[in-house]
């Protein structure tokens, strides 16, 4: 479907409204701005995926396998055999709709196949073709379609129109997850050849050096001394960061674009200087250095073979747990997922933090603790001086990311955190957080350049509710707790409400700690003068 | 027969029309609940759009002032900027209000003969239009702005990681030998 060109006799034809389109029709456009390029060939050959060649979505020919209907159809057939759940959501819906309003890239665009049932039923129908009974006899009836390259395409435009984010599931009376569904939609693309670029490069690049950015190690380490430098210009204080250190209690996971990346990088400021302050006895992996999980925005197989990576680092170094960053679907993987993958991770012990003798029960099985739980025993253990004030140029609000919330149900510890380094937190409304946040709209691989109209869509819902404590509160600082906000939130922000700042949540952390030996502050970790010392900052 | 005052009386049923009409210009599954849900935030959509078009309507009747015009524009106009609507289409919601106009007063004025009234209001809609013609190409601007703001965070990441990679290996900074660069040619 190439870009579309008017004919003259079109170019008067303003339309005030919409034709009405029966969802059965696929029937897509391919807008600049409204999605994302395709994996390129090199990509797919690095990972041994089928079809590799380069291609556009808005090109006619997508240079499919001669067999691709039958390929689609053993895949859908293996995936009913082997997940329960994906059957089930096949034919559980009632399509009562409870869902329907709960999307926010419905909710921002209003098109209706962002509705989540009815992105579904792009599926849905194509199963009901080819596996029920009433689908084969009734055909359009029962809601059954056959499949043709123009369903594969809406379905590419589609399950790339959906963050994983299961705000709807939430909703649905029977617990359907949709994200569940997206995910299947997904796999069955990449069997014939069809990945998003922003999710695939990804991919190849943690497959080859360990991270998304494709740093390798030595990068990696000259990063994490950079950090060092600046910790010591803003603290005076000498921070040692241990990397591939074996015998190290704790193996310390997080994005790699908290090394790599604004404003993650003050997060990472936070970490070490949070490790430096309580002795922890721990070290990075320049070989394991990403902790979010793309191939999980691909298939199952593809987020296994990325999280593995890490349990085989800590496997090498003979860490007793790991400890994780604040990053979003790294723990949705973790929590959800990585025992059937990988698990049970029987050669590491059950957490216990050394500086308080707390046990992390809740992480017994896969050994790996939230960085927020961490903190958060800390300061209620009294194991951390902190000073809230040096936040006080912050009036701050807290965006609930989709997987931890949604997730794992990490919904206080972070508050707590907050609470105890800041002395000015708003919440946003009851409907727009905690379990009903509204996502970014970026998330699940669809967070690149050329898809940012989408994006843009998709996160208003988001951004409402920030202007609305910005407005009402004077809130000038969004903070949260995955490495995929912190990188999309700002230019959705600098659209919607270009007054207010994104920060992870140990940011403000490190700027509240009040270190053993440290020199008078006179700056924040953005090298910003703290409130009271403008003018002393090049002292 | 005033015209203002017939809009001012009739504001009610022309405001409600107009917001439908705007409503009509989403597909059909998706206007009744653009048109239903109250909720700003469940529904923050069909709410900037009730909330701003009052504000036009009550400063097409009164003062026109510029900036309280240009802000509620802004606010419905920085939605449909990145909706799926060509430049037409996005801004097409002004004109609409000449429709709710005609359809709740269009018996009135021709009983009245009140088309010189009529010429004279819609002239100031015309004004809003061309205003939210700006405001639209100001957002497509924003929005291409942002999206060159991540490239060049993306092409200033690599950079970096060459440069690290450059110190890693000793290769000369062209800054710091010049001419080096000629050697390293192809």
């Amino acid at each position: 479907m190439p870009e579309e060109k008017l004919k003259p006799e079109e170019i008067l034809d303003i339309s005030y409204t919409p034709p009405q389109k029966d969802w059965i029709k696929p029937d897509v456009k391919f807008k600049k701005g409204s999605f994302g390029y395709a994996a390129q060939g090199k990509h797919l050959k690095y990972l041994d995926l089928p079809n590799p060649r380069d291609w556009r979505p808005q090109e006619d020919d997508w240079q499919l396998p001669e067999d691709w209907e039958n390929i689609i159809v053993k895949g859908i057939k293996e995936r009913l055999g082997k997940n329960r759940a994906f059957q089930l959501f096949l034919d559980v819906c009632v399509r009562c709709g409870a869902c329907a309003d709960k999307c926010h890239f419905f909710i921002g665009s209003g098109d209706p196949k962002n509705m989540p049932v009815m992105r579904t039923e792009l599926l849905r129908s194509v199963y009901r073709k080819n596996f029920t009974m009433a689908g084969k006899i009734l055909g359009k009836l029962a809601g059954a379609r056959d499949l043709s390259v123009d369903v594969i395409k809406e379905w590419y435009y589609y399950f790339y129109q959906c963050t994983e984010c299961r705000r709807c599931s939430v909703f649905c009376p029977y617990g359907i997850d949709t994200c569940e569904i997206t995910m299947m939609g997904r796999e069955l693309l990449s069997l014939i050849g069809i990945n998003a670029n922003w999710v695939t490069e990804p991919v190849a690049n943690c497959f080859r050096t360990g991270n998304h950015l494709g740093v390798p190690p030595h990068a990696f380490k000259t990063s994490i001394d950079s950090a060092l430098e600046d910790i010591e210009d803003v603290t005076g204080i000498k921070v040692d960061a241990p990397i591939n250190k074996k015998g190290a209690e704790i193996l310390f996971i997080t994005p790699s674009a908290d090394y790599f990346a604004l404003p993650h990088w003050y997060t990472l400021m936070g970490y070490l200087m949070l490790f430096h302050e309580i002795g922890l006895d721990y070290t990075w992996s320049a070989y394991a250095s990403e902790g979010g999980n793309f191939g999980f925005f691909q298939s199952a197989e593809m987020a296994k073979r990325l999280n593995a990576k890490i349990y085989a680092e800590a496997k090498r170094l003979g860490v007793k747990w790991i400890l994780g960053g604040e990053c979003g679907h790294m723990w949705r993987v973790i929590h959800q997922y990585m025992d059937t993958y990988n698990g049970p991770a029987d050669f590491m012990e059950e957490p216990v933090s050394p500086i308080t003798g707390t046990k992390f029960e809740n992480a017994r099985s896969t050994k790996m603790v939230h960085i927020c739980e961490f903190t958060a025993d800390l300061i209620h253990n009294n194991k951390l001086k902190l000073d809230p004030s040096r936040n006080d140029k912050w009036r701050l609000t807290f965006h609930d990311s989709c997987n931890t919330s949604r997730g794992m149900g990490l919904l206080e510890e972070p508050r707590y955190v907050i609470n105890n380094t800041c002395n000015n937190f708003f919440e946003m409304p009851d409907n727009t957080i905690r379990e009903r946040t509204f996502c970014c709209g970026s998330g699940a691989g669809l967070g690149s350049d050329e898809n940012m109209e989408m994006r843009l869509r998709g996160g208003f819902p988001r951004a409402n509710a920030v202007r609305y404590v910005h407005e009402e509160h004077g809130v000038n600082l969004l903070s949260c707790i995955c490495a995929i906000d912190r990188a999309t939130l700002p230019p959705l922000l600098e659209y919607w409400v270009p007054e207010v700042q994104v920060s992870g949540v140990h940011e403000l952390v490190g700027n509240a700690l009040v270190m053993k030996g440290e020199k008078e502050r006179t700056t924040d970790l953005r090298g910003e003068p703290l409130n009271g010392k403008e003018g002393q900052e090049d002292v | 027969m005033d015209l203002g005052q017939a809009i001012s009386q009739k504001k009610a049923a022309i405001l409600g029309k107009w917001f439908r009409l705007i409503m009509d210009t989403y597909p059909l599954d998706a206007s009744g609940f653009l048109g239903r849900e109250k909720d700003r935030f469940a529904n923050p959509v069909g709410y900037t759009i009730s909330r701003e078009i009052e504000v036009l309507y009550d400063e097409l009747l009164q003062d026109m002032d510029s900036e309280k015009l240009a802000a509620s524009l802004d606010s419905i106009i920085r939605i449909r900027s990145v909706q799926d609507y060509p430049p037409s289409e996005a801004v097409s919601f002004v004109f609409l209000l000449k429709k709710a106009i005609r359809e709740e007063l269009g018996d009135d004025i021709s009983d009245n003969q009140a088309y010189a009234d009529l010429l004279a209001f819609e002239a100031r809609i015309d004004k809003l239009a061309l205003l939210a013609l700006d405001i639209y190409t100001k957002c497509r601007e924003k929005i291409h702005q942002i999206r060159l703001n991540e490239v060049k965070t993306e092409t200033e990441r690599a950079f970096r990681l060459l440069e690290i990679t450059r110190r890693m290996h000793d290769v000369p900074d062209a800054e710091e030998h010049p001419g080096d660069g000629e050697n390293l040619s192809p």
